[in-house]
């Protein structure tokens, strides 16, 4: 039976996830909350945290906020500063190989090196999203209209990939081939990049703010429907002309969180109304983890291991879910 | 045409503030920003600029259009409010209601539609008030000059006539007959440095439509053409309802109708100032349709085709319906292709069961609307 872990997060949960199993919840006033026996908060920005994000080793957690300054935070450790920008509000981060970060507001984007250098990518239109790329340091930035890919030590113009309308979270599949940005209209897009074939994942009723790769990347696990949408990225053409699968059906709430299992395939359904199921790909059977309510499901991850999933709402509802 | 139900009450309350550079909407802001008002507001501005104040809820957002669809002005929204609400939405406890300053030369519809097309905004926050600050002095040379001073107007629902003090009163005459002409809807104040109790400009509860009886000129005295301006009288008293559809510059020619009113000190109506000059064949106008109880069969489609073929040509529309058999009123509101309605209230026992509708445009043709109007009249 699952056994459920709440803790008094009390404010909008902006990331919940685990730093070297220790689980912690970033929140919308601008701290961070480490529960290890007891809770501990960390204050970690002035005005409010916008965006955090785990550094590719799990050793740290990266964060963002209204008083433009990007830290680094070890558990029980003092945070550091990794860079300012006065009086922008730092909403979107991304962690990259060799500790570099990339960072962005408004039109700009920038990369920190792990020696502190810094480098600047410029747009013209609003920057929804940063991702790097698997291989190589490479920056890909959702855009409106599109995405820009840049090589962050070449001085050379960006690889563009077009498509109209406004592009925000981005990610690449695990094997490099794919690139899928979620959009401002109710869809999803996908590029192949070895021909720039574009992909259109369209179908759901509201906006697809949360997405997942399965274990080995076989699946993108997506939010905005009445169930968790995934789509099937194995095989010689990925999605194209296939249907996805639909885990987790419900009649009366949308998916507003997916968070897929780091082992098997099976996928953290959080919802609108609050609940989170489990759900099996092979056969659809499905796990109540937590019963609705106190607002939608903003943040979830599992730990290493898969037994443990952290969670937090909108409303400043959080806690653990252990399976075992 | 959405009928669902409202979002929760905890919707924030948003007040678009426009105006060009100089007309004091900085004053304005930095009022509503160091006042003790009890009131925590997240302010988005345009450029932080004049505004001196260091505030963690004062944010500076670069205008960012976002076309939906087919790049069609109606489905055009502000990919920057739609970004930075959602991120106040995560410290959602750190103030109560939003202030969005646009520039003069921003168009408005996107602001407005962000908050009717976008979902997330739409659950998170509410228009309350398109409150425009007018420079008494400049504006009649904005309006010469540029369509944007005009739909500014056309969109407010509380205007700040401000600088009055610079112009000598026939000028303000003037002025205040050449805004009631583009929009007779709006609530109007007469201010010297934006010197106004902020409780006139902020969680006005405008766009939702309450108010639209007070707004409007003659809901309450139709057919009553005798009654006493109060000191804050800003009744139009040239327009009849009978009338619109006509010209504006025919106003001066009612006035033998209004003559056995008294005016108050602060009355601001048309006293028959000649503005023909101003009467641009494209410019702004507006029409107020009023009937008994409608057939939803017949108005729902009606409204639908209205604002998908004439849409582009509407700033707003608002109205109050009565439908037949129907114990509550339906509140309606609009801009451009985007309509909203939804069950308001129970009609009060000496409430008339009346349904009235105001479009605010260009190029429309008000005969046609009227006619069209007239048709959806319940059996």
């Amino acid at each position: 039976m699952p056994t459920l872990a709440p803790v008094a997060a009390g404010e909008f949960v902006v990331r919940a996830g685990f730093l070297k199993d220790i689980p912690y919840f970033a929140l919308g006033d601008g701290s961070v909350c480490f529960v290890e026996g007891g809770e501990t908060r960390v204050p970690l920005h002035k005005g409010g945290l916008l965006a955090a994000t785990e550094t590719l080793d799990g050793s740290a957690l990266i964060t963002s906020g209204d008083d433009g300054r990007i830290l680094r935070l070890r558990h029980g450790e003092e945070p550091e500063l990794l860079a300012e920008r006065p009086r922008k509000w730092i909403d979107r981060i991304a962690a990259g190989p060799d500790g570099a970060i990339a960072f962005a507001s408004g039109r700009t984007a920038w990369v920190r090196q792990k020696d502190g250098t810094e480098k600047e990518f410029a747009h013209d239109r609003a920057i929804g999203g940063l991702t790097f790329a698997p291989k190589g340091l490479k920056l890909a930035v959702s855009r409106y209209d599109g995405v820009s890919i840049w090589f962050v030590n070449a001085a050379t113009t960006p690889t563009e990939l077009e498509w109209k309308g406004a592009h925000f979270g981005i990610s690449y599949s695990a094997d490099g081939k794919y690139l899928v940005t979620t959009m401002q209209e109710n869809a999803l897009h996908g590029w192949r990049l070895s021909d720039s074939q574009d992909m259109r994942m369209s179908g759901y009723p509201a906006k697809v703010k949360s997405f997942s790769w399965s274990v080995k990347g076989r699946y993108l696990a997506t939010s905005g429907a009445n169930a968790a949408i995934c789509w099937p990225f194995f095989g010689k053409t990925g999605p194209m002309g296939q249907t996805p699968l639909q885990l987790g059906t419900r009649g009366d709430s949308l998916v507003a969180c997916v968070a897929c299992h780091p082992k098997e395939d099976v996928v953290a359904v959080g919802y609108q109304d609050g609940m989170i199921m489990m759900c099996r790909f092979e056969d659809n059977a499905e796990v109540l983890l937590r019963r609705p309510g106190e607002g939608a499901i903003s943040s979830m991850a599992w730990d290493g291991a898969g037994l443990r999933l952290a969670f937090g709402t909108e409303e400043g509802a959080a806690g653990t879910i252990s399976l075992t | 045409m959405s009928q669902a139900p409202e979002a929760a009450q905890d919707q924030i309350p948003v007040t678009v503030l426009t105006g060009y550079l100089g007309s004091g909407k900085t004053t304005l802001l930095n009022r509503i920003l160091t006042e003790n008002h009890g009131q925590k507001y997240a302010v988005i501005v345009n450029e932080f600029g004049e505004v001196g104040i260091d505030n963690d809820l004062l944010v500076e957002s670069d205008e960012e259009i976002f076309e939906m669809n087919n790049g069609c002005i109606c489905c055009t929204v502000r990919g920057d409010l739609i970004r930075t609400v959602q991120n106040l939405m995560k410290r959602r406890k750190a103030f109560d209601a939003i202030i969005v300053e646009t520039t003069g030369v921003a168009d408005p519809a996107p602001v407005a539609q962000t908050f009717f097309m976008d979902d997330d905004v739409r659950a998170a926050a509410k228009l309350d008030a398109v409150v425009a600050v007018v420079d008494a002095r400049h504006v009649l040379q904005r309006l010469e000059d540029t369509e944007e001073a005009e739909d500014q107007i056309a969109f407010a629902d509380v205007i700040l006539l401000n600088k009055t003090d610079l112009v000598s009163a026939e000028e303000l005459a003037t002025v205040e007959a050449r805004i009631r002409a583009i929009n007779p809807y709006a609530v109007r104040h007469k201010t010297e440095r934006c010197a106004i109790d902020l409780k006139n400009v902020l969680d006005r509860g405008a766009f939702d439509l309450d108010r639209i009886l007070s707004l409007d000129p003659h809901f309450l005295e139709h057919g009553h053409h005798e009654h006493e301006c109060g000191p804050d009288c800003d009744h139009d008293h040239g327009h009849h309802h009978h009338h619109h559809g006509h010209d504006h510059d025919h106003d001066h020619g009612h006035h033998h109708h209004d003559h056995d009113h008294e005016c108050g000190p602060d009355c601001d109506h048309d006293h028959g100032h000649d503005h023909h000059h101003h009467a641009d064949p494209h410019s702004v106008r507006s029409v107020s349709l009023r009937q008994g109880d409608l057939d939803p069969n017949m108005f729902f489609p009606w409204i639908n085709q209205v604002t998908q073929i004439q849409g582009p040509n509407i700033l707003r529309l608002k109205g109050i319906l009565a439908f037949k058999g129907d114990p509550q009123r339906y509140v309606i509101q609009g801009v451009h292709m985007i309509v909203e309605g939804n069950h308001q209230r129970d009609w009060k026992a000496d409430e008339p069961r009346e349904s009235r509708l105001v479009f605010i445009g260009r190029d429309l043709d008000f005969d046609a609307l009227r006619d069209s109007f007239n048709a959806c009249v319940a059996e």
